[in-house]
């Protein structure tokens, strides 16, 4: 038997519903009977779909959230604001170049960051926002990058900016710049890719494709494994991973005896 | 309802016998199942096996092949729009169509622009916003042989053998060989693999691999891989019509794919749009919620472009298999079905009945894992039931800072202790609930190694298509099979676009499929595709009136 949660008052879009407490935001406006056709991506907190704005009875404030990880609560009044329009010039990556002034030549706007850390404070995701942004003006595009790094691109801050600052766009480009110029390319994938490109690893690959069933199996059943590095450690799931048991087949032995 | 520390009282009674038995299991792991028992555990309660769960498809392409009902309620069902249709007026007349904005879809326009295709010939269309998906969900890594120890054949056996050799050998060649590649482009677009200071990726094994070869970015790669390249097919100037999932897709007069009708989800008007070549990357089916278990999918993963393609004949291949993760959220109800990494029990968290007893060996194959925690449930009654209704087991969480020490859970599983954090549960304290969760669709639409379909003009590429991971796809290999074969489809119908001119739009597949329907003795008022599940409460849908407004 289910133990009926007790209902209480949301109030969204101006109209008050009753709904069960306990439920997620997303979830009691559906459980109103709105069908979510904006404002529902992901359902899980990755995708940045779901802001929306909301007040807290007895309290001034305007909070923001994602209604996909927050709880309702009694006396809430709340509306989704799926979308916050951005416009940003196209850029080249492969052309421009990681400068101290590259961000704020790309976007002047965040010269008029007045340091009032509305954005930080509105972040669903607790990012420094101010903080990267300020980064990104002084030209520190490492930090900007990482501060960043965990942002969902849902545009609360954006919406809220006394200064019309796009940051999650602040951020993707920190980012890129930071992956493409900043960090080192990894020494052994060129050689890797220029080998597979000229074909040393065909022969290879040919060989295995002419195996039979049985063959394929035998080599798959006697391939090596790469020590793992903790492996003493009973618990590690690197050991447990890396080892012949783990990917058994079972299911062709169910096919095999019908 | 008494709550405390974010679990109610008669769910605190079972942990308080978790806590009782805590010390004893210490060090003590349940042992792993023999070959038959696996065998048997497996015919008696995966959700694959269970009888009646699954039905023949009574025509088409893939007559015969037996599908969960809730997708063989797809195929069996009406198509939105007539075959009368007026297709006169043609909205968009492009050299490529490209039906979902996930990973495969942009990756696929990315690579079109750079076979030669002029960005502005191009439409993305999608149903949700440009980037909504499973994609932007994935947490764990990208598989590729790139470093020394590894190769490209080693990767192949791996993918093989995950597959119990069910796939396609071309497909798995295909993805082994463009690994690399497609790291090193990732590499140049500015994607933020964790690295170490020389610039060598830090890479991790996976279940079944064995060689490290897992590229991650924190636990956000699926995020950071698809904000890159949606930036990118921004900066390239590729358009993208969001909210307009594609409903049918459209023929010439020989039969092949040329296009699609598409609807506007907020005004309901319906789009026609010609192109020369058509590719579907609508990603998985989470969301029909087969045999009513919760999932780990987007919201708008119904298995719309299965549908999409069978209507115009194309083959579909290993369908029959779906892959659960034995441990989704169970409880609390508002993170129902989401992920929670195999990581917690690879360090160490054993899972537990009621009483606080192991009954299983934490790490089985992912189906052996999920088969013991059905069993348990169902059969000997020994799971946890949840005030919502729902089943599951505990998974002793807190062990893992007993055995590596205080404060591993915060650093090595943050994303989940926050999850939980978020709806009051401390992980570090208390056992979590868990119970298999619907995670991927493993087969899907038959294509070549280039991402051509049976049906001339139509690609498929991502976890719409099949072959490539056969009955069982292991992880990292996705998020590496939508830029491999996005890639590869996306220059092959560039490539076939350039020598077929666009025929005279026509529906006539959608009157012969009706027909099929009528000959097969279905008669249904269900349509499909599906677009979005529904969720509204029903309290409120038994006052639903449909109304002209
Ligand atoms: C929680 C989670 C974790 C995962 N972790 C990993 C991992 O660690 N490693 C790994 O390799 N894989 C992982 N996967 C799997 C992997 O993320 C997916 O299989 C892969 O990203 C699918 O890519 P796709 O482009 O094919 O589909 P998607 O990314 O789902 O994109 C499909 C797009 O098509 C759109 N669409 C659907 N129907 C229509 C229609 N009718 N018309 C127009 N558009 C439509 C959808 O809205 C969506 O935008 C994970 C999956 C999930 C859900
Ligand atoms: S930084 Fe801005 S866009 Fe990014 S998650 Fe935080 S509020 Fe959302
Ligand atoms: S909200 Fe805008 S102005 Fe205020 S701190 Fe943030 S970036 Fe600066
Ligand atoms: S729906 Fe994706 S973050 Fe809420």
């Amino acid at each position: 038997m289910s133990e009926q949660a007790p209902l209480i008052t949301m109030q969204l879009m101006g109209k008050n519903y009753r709904v069960p407490a306990g439920l997620t935001l997303m979830a009691a406006i559906e459980y109103a009977g709105y069908k979510l056709v904006r404002g529902a991506g992901c359902r899980g907190g990755f995708c940045g779909s779901c802001p929306t704005l909301y007040r807290r009875e007895g309290n001034h404030r305007i909070f923001t959230a994602l209604a996909c990880q927050t709880l309702v609560e009694d006396g809430m009044c709340l509306v989704q604001m799926p979308f916050v329009p951005l416009i940003t010039r196209p850029y080249d990556l492969y052309t421009i170049t990681p400068q101290a002034n590259t961000l704020l030549q790309h976007f002047p706007e965040i010269a008029g960051c007045v340091a009032c850390n509305t954005c930080t404070r509105s972040c669903p995701q607790g990012l420094p926002v101010m903080d990267y942004i300020q980064a990104s003006l002084r030209g520190d595009i490492e930090r900007a990058a990482l501060l960043s790094f965990d942002c969902i691109s849902c545009g609360i801050c954006s919406s809220r900016c006394p200064a019309d600052i796009k940051h999650y766009a602040v951020g993707l480009l920190a980012r890129r710049l930071y992956g493409k110029y900043i960090t080192r390319n990894a020494p052994d994938l060129a050689e890797r890719v220029a080998a597979i490109e000229t074909g040393d690893f065909s022969a290879e690959l040919d060989a295995l494709m002419t195996l039979s069933a049985a063959e394929l199996r035998s080599r798959y059943e006697q391939r090596t494994f790469e020590v793992a590095a903790e492996q003493e450690d009973p618990y590690s799931a690197t050991r447990s991973y890396n080892s012949a048991m783990d990917p058994v087949d079972y299911q062709d032995e169910l096919e095999v005896s019908g | 309802m008494e709550i405390s520390d974010g679990y109610p009282a008669a769910m605190r009674q079972s942990i308080a016998r978790v806590e009782a038995t805590r010390s004893a299991r210490m060090g003590r792991t349940f042992p792993a199942m023999s070959l038959d028992e696996r065998k048997a555990l497996l015919l008696s309660h995966h959700p694959d096996y269970k009888a009646g769960a699954k039905r023949p498809l009574l025509f088409g392409s893939g007559q015969g092949m037996a599908l969960n009902h809730e997708l063989a309620d797809l195929f069996e069902a009406r198509p939105l729009v007539r075959a009368s249709l007026d297709l006169s007026k043609i909205d968009h007349d492009v050299d490529l169509l490209v039906i979902g904005g996930g990973g495969a879809g942009t990756v696929a326009a990315i690579w079109a622009v750079k076979a030669g295709l002029d960005p502005r010939k191009i439409l993305v269309t999608t149903k949700l916003r440009h980037g909504d998906s499973n994609s932007t969900m994935a947490q764990g890594g990208i598989q590729a042989a790139d470093r020394p120890e590894d190769s490209p054949a080693q990767h192949f056996l791996d993918v093989m053998g995950g597959g119990h050799f069910t796939n396609q050998p071309e497909l798995v060649r295909a993805l082994v060989q463009d690994a690399p590649l497609i790291i090193q482009w990732h590499e140049h677009l500015g994607m933020m693999y964790d690295k170490d200071a020389s610039g060598h990726f830090i890479e991790h094994p996976g279940g079944g691999t064995s060689r490290n070869r897992m590229h991650s970015a924190r636990d956000y790669t699926g995020l950071e891989m698809m904000r890159v390249l949606r930036d990118e097919a921004r900066n390239l100037g590729i358009p993208v019509i969001e909210f307009s999932p594609v409903i049918e897709l459209l023929c010439d007069e020989h039969g092949r794919v040329s296009g699609a009708v598409l609807i506007n989800l907020e005004t309901r008007h319906y789009h026609i749009v010609r192109a020369k070549a058509t590719i579907i990357t609508t990603g998985g089916l989470g969301r029909l919620h087969m045999q009513q278990y919760p999932t780990t999918n987007h919201y708008g993963a119904t298995a719309d472009g299965l549908v999409l393609a069978y209507r115009v004949g194309a083959r579909l291949i290993d369908l029959d298999a779906v892959q659960y993760h034995p441990t989704g959220a169970a409880f609390p109800a508002q993170m129902a079905g989401l992920l929670i990494t195999e990581k917690v029990r690879g360090l160490g968290a054993q899972p537990l009945n009621c009483d606080g007893e192991q009954f299983v060996f934490p790490l089985e194959p992912r189906d052996v894992e999920a088969s013991a925690f059905i069993r348990e449930c169902a059969e000997r009654g020994k799971g946890i039931k949840t005030p919502q209704d729902m089943c599951g087991v505990w998974l002793d969480a807190p062990m893992v800072d007993l055995i590596h020490g205080p404060g591993t859970i915060r650093e090595a599983l943050p994303a989940m202790f926050r999850m939980y954090a978020r709806f009051g549960i401390d992980m570090t304290r208390d056992p979590i609930l868990v119970f298999p969760t619907l995670h991927y669709q493993n087969g899907g639409i038959a294509t070549d190694e280039h991402g051509a379909t049976s049906v001339p003009g139509l690609y498929a590429a991502g976890e719409v298509m099949g072959g490539v991971h056969g009955k069982n796809r292991l992880m990292g290999n996705s998020l590496l099979d939508f830029n491999v074969f996005g890639r590869r489809a996306g220059m092959a119908a560039a490539a076939y676009a350039r020598e077929h001119p666009a025929g005279k739009l026509s529906l006539a597949h959608v009157a012969a499929y009706e027909a099929m329907l009528h000959d097969a003795g279905i008669e249904t008022t269900r349509t499909a595709p599906r677009i979005l599940p529904d969720y509204r409460g029903k309290e409120a849908l038994d006052r639903y009136l449909d109304i002209p407004l």
